[in-house]
Parts: structure tokens; sequence; C-alpha cells
């Protein structure tokens, strides 16, 4: 299968590939890993007249935490940096996210950022950043805007882009006490997409909930923000009550649809038990560090 | 047929871009010219004539295609061939010398590692990128590393054991090194 014909740029500055995408009114698409955007070309599901390959654009591959625990992920951080990264444990829900993205493979070439843009419903990192409250970093003609991760994504594959703007960097913000989390996922098989998963993100103080984050991939057609369901668990602590109560609210704001991969009561149920499942580890581990 | 690659040689139509990259492929500078839609999987075997890249699915989800660039392993449908411009590619064909095999494919001769052969290139170059980062490693590591290539005879508990094989091999060369 070949692509449509396109004309191919490949700047060496986001300001020059932000001008190309100016210059073009909507007709040029960016290309940082390739991981769906190439598949989407060569199924013509994509055919843009220009490609802008961001790959020749120096440091953006960066992952790092600032002074006051904010971790800023750049534009060209490939996924295999993340599930190889010794920095991340302040922020657990992402570390256990980034070795159920895609398979091994897609993993040393796609990007985090690049992830978030294709706004699959079933896209693991979009769930993972609504969950831990992130912002996306656009750069356009006239400088740059931040974008909360819940007003990224607009719709499947839509995100809150303007044409002539780069995703240059990700950002998540730092816990408020200690930072608890977890990611599940269902697939059928590795690398394939998810028939459910679920991303939580905690805030504690002392073993009181200080804030509770939530997103879920695969059961809807955007990535479901279930960030007021879960907030069920806020100034509560962790308990067999508590947790049942925030996975059946979470549960309740899915909207699985019935398909191959199972049938929307099924979906429902794995939602439920993953959270709960997630919710029950980190009260274990907290019970034993204690 | 006409590949993409026919077309491009024989004078591109008309206002059709090309690129002349340069690409290091298993050691050696190759200069071709390209239309920027050309995958790297159709450099490899079309204009450069190594087939041992093996086009599976061409949908971006089985890793026959996988090959090393600059030392990682990616789904060469899945890369521009201009993306790898100015680039190290390692193939299969990169494997072996003239007088030996490498102790990878040697592992898949002595432990059976191949049925009928077809995802065997990109298990081993992903095998390959795997031992190169981790030179001891458990079984649940050589699988979940191999995750990514499918092999549709199913044959996976030999080729795990090929690449276990290989690896104790190369541990054992290293220590005479």
């Amino acid at each position: 299968m070949y692509p449509s014909r396109f004309s191919y740029d490949a700047p060496t500055s986001v300001e020059e590939a932000v001008a190309i995408l100016d210059q073009n009114g909507g007709e040029a698409k960016v290309l940082a890993g390739g991981q769906s955007l190439i598949p989407m070309l060569k199924l013509r599901f994509a055919s843009p007249a220009r490609v802008v390959d961001i790959n020749g654009i120096p440091g953006l591959e960066y992952h790092s935490i600032d002074a006051d625990g904010t971790l800023r992920i750049g534009a060209l951080c490939r996924h295999e940096d993340l599930e190889f990264s010794t920095i991340l444990g302040n922020f657990p829900t992402l570390a256990q996210a980034a070795s159920l993205v895609a398979d091994p493979i897609v993993r040393t070439r796609g990007t985090f950022v690049g992830s978030l843009c294709h706004a699959d419903p079933q896209g693991d990192w979009s769930a993972t950043m609504i969950a831990l409250g992130g912002k996306i970093i656009a750069q356009g003609p006239n400088g740059r805007r931040e974008i909360a991760a819940s007003d990224f994504v607009l719709g499947p594959f839509v995100n809150a882009l303007a044409f002539n703007e780069i995703a240059v960097e990700a950002t998540v913000p730092p816990a408020k006490g200690k930072a608890l989390g977890g990611y599940l996922k269902l697939e059928r098989r590795v690398g394939d997409f998810a028939t459910a998963s679920v991303a939580v993100a905690l805030d504690v103080d002392g073993d009181v909930v200080t804030r509770a984050g939530c997103a879920l991939a695969g059961v809807g057609g955007r990535t479901i923000d279930a960030n007021d369901a879960i907030s069920v668990l806020v100034g509560k602590t962790l308990n067999e009550e508590s947790i049942k109560e925030a996975a059946e609210a979470v549960a309740a704001a899915a909207e699985p649809r019935t398909d191959h991969r199972g049938s929307s009561s099924y979906k429902r149920h794995i939602v439920e038990t993953f959270v709960t499942r997630i919710l029950s580890n980190i009260a274990n581990s907290e019970q034993k560090a204690a | 047929m006409t590949s993409l690659y026919d077309e491009v040689q024989a004078a591109p139509a008309a206002g059709v871009e090309v690129r002349r990259i340069t690409v290091n492929v298993n050691g050696t500078d190759r200069t071709v010219d390209v239309e920027p839609r050309l995958l790297l999987a159709h450099l490899l075997r079309q204009a450069l004539q190594l087939t041992g890249t093996h086009s599976g699915c061409d949908t971006s989800g089985c890793g026959a295609c996988t090959v090393l660039m600059d030392g990682r392993p990616v789904k060469s449908c899945t890369v521009l061939a201009v993306q790898a411009n100015g680039r190290e590619v390692e193939t299969v064909e990169g494997l072996a010398t003239a007088s030996e095999l490498h102790p990878i494919q040697e592992g898949f001769k002595e432990e059976h590692g191949l049925q009928c052969g077809f995802c065997t290139p990109g298990m081993m170059i992903s095998a390959k990128a795997l031992l190169e980062r981790n030179p001891d490693p458990t079984e649940d590591e050589v699988r979940w590393a191999l995750s990514g290539n499918l092999c549709r005879c199913t044959g996976y508990q030999n080729i795990v054991k090929s690449v276990l094989w290989a690896a104790k091999k190369m541990r054992e060369q290293n220590q005479e090194a």
C-alpha cells in the first residue's frame, strides 16, 4: 500500500515548521513518530498535500522535571523513553501506562505528544493526561498557548489545535502531597486497540485523598473524562466502601458500545473491576508502607 | 506489476517531487532518488533488492518488516524512506558475515526457531535490539521484547528458546573476548 503523493518538508526549527503549516492553510500535516499517521496515509484515510516532518528539529526529545515537580514532555519524546525512564517515580499513572502503549516496536518510534494529538478514543496517553490534569503547549504564528488535556480532545481524531499550531510540549503538574495512581488496560493481544482501559491518579495527604482524577479509553466515542465521577473519593480515605462507591460512579460514566471486543455491559464491568483493582492495589501498598 | 519505485525511476511525472537520500544500509552508503511517499520497506526490498526484510501485513501490525534504524527496531513499513536519510539501517542481511552466521541466526537453527520462516527476519532484528540492551534476559523479557512480532505458525515457544540460546552464546563469546 502506498500513500497518496505529498510534498515533504523537514524543517529544523519549530518556527519554520509553523510557518510551513501557516502557508499551507490546513493542507499540511505534522509528522512526528508517524505510528498513526503513516498507517493512515497508507490506508488513504489521510491524504495531506504536504507532510511536515518535525523529526529533524533538535531539542524536542526530552522529558524532564522542573524544580517545582512539573513534568515536561517534549514533542519528540518517544513512548520507549518513558517506558525506560528513571524519573517517573512521582508519576505512577504514566509509568504504568508506558509499557502498555501499542507494541515494543511502535514504542521506539511513536511519541507521547503525537499520540495526544492523534486523539484516538482508545489512546492510552490521552486518558492518563486527563486523569492527571495535564496540559498541552501549542505553538503557532503568534506564540504559545496552553490547552488543558480535558479540553484538548474534541472528538474522535479531532484535537483543539489550529491548522497552524504544533503541540510542542505536554506538562503534568506535581501532586499536592503524595502522588498515587495506576493504569490498567485489557487488550486481546499486544498492540490491539484497548477493549477497555482505566487511568487513575490521586493526590493523597496522609491517608486522605485531596484530588482524584480518572479517565477511560476504549469505552466511548472519545476519551471519557471521569474526573467528576471519581471525585467522590475527595476528602475520604481508601477503604472497601469508598472504593466501591468510586468504582460504581466511574463505571456509570463509561459509554461503551457492543462490538467484536465485547458487549457494552462486559466493558462497563471491566471498567468497574479495573477501578477497584487500581484503588485496592494503592490501598494495600500504602498499608504495607505504613 | 509496476512498483512505485519503478515509477519513480522511469522519469517521474511532471511536478512529482523526488528527493535524493543517502542511507547507510548494513555498513554501506546507498544513494537513491525517492518519492517522499516511498516507505522504507519498499526502498529496501525494491530499490536495494534486499528482500530479507519481509512485508507481512502492510498495515503496521505484524512486525515482519522490522529493521534497526540507528540501532532501534522500527517497522520499516511505517517509516518513510526519506526519514532514513543520513541514518544507519541494519537489515537481516547485515547479521551474518561471509564465513559465519550471527549467534541469533545460529540460535534459530539450533532450536528450530522457524517453521515457515516469514516472520523470522523481524524476530531476529527485534531479538538483536533486545540483546544489545539486555544481554541476559529472562524468558518473560524475551517474550515481552518480541510481543510486537507476530508468528502465524504460532511457533513462539521455539523462537523464545532460540533467542535465549543466542543470548547465552553471545555472553560466552563476550567472556572469551
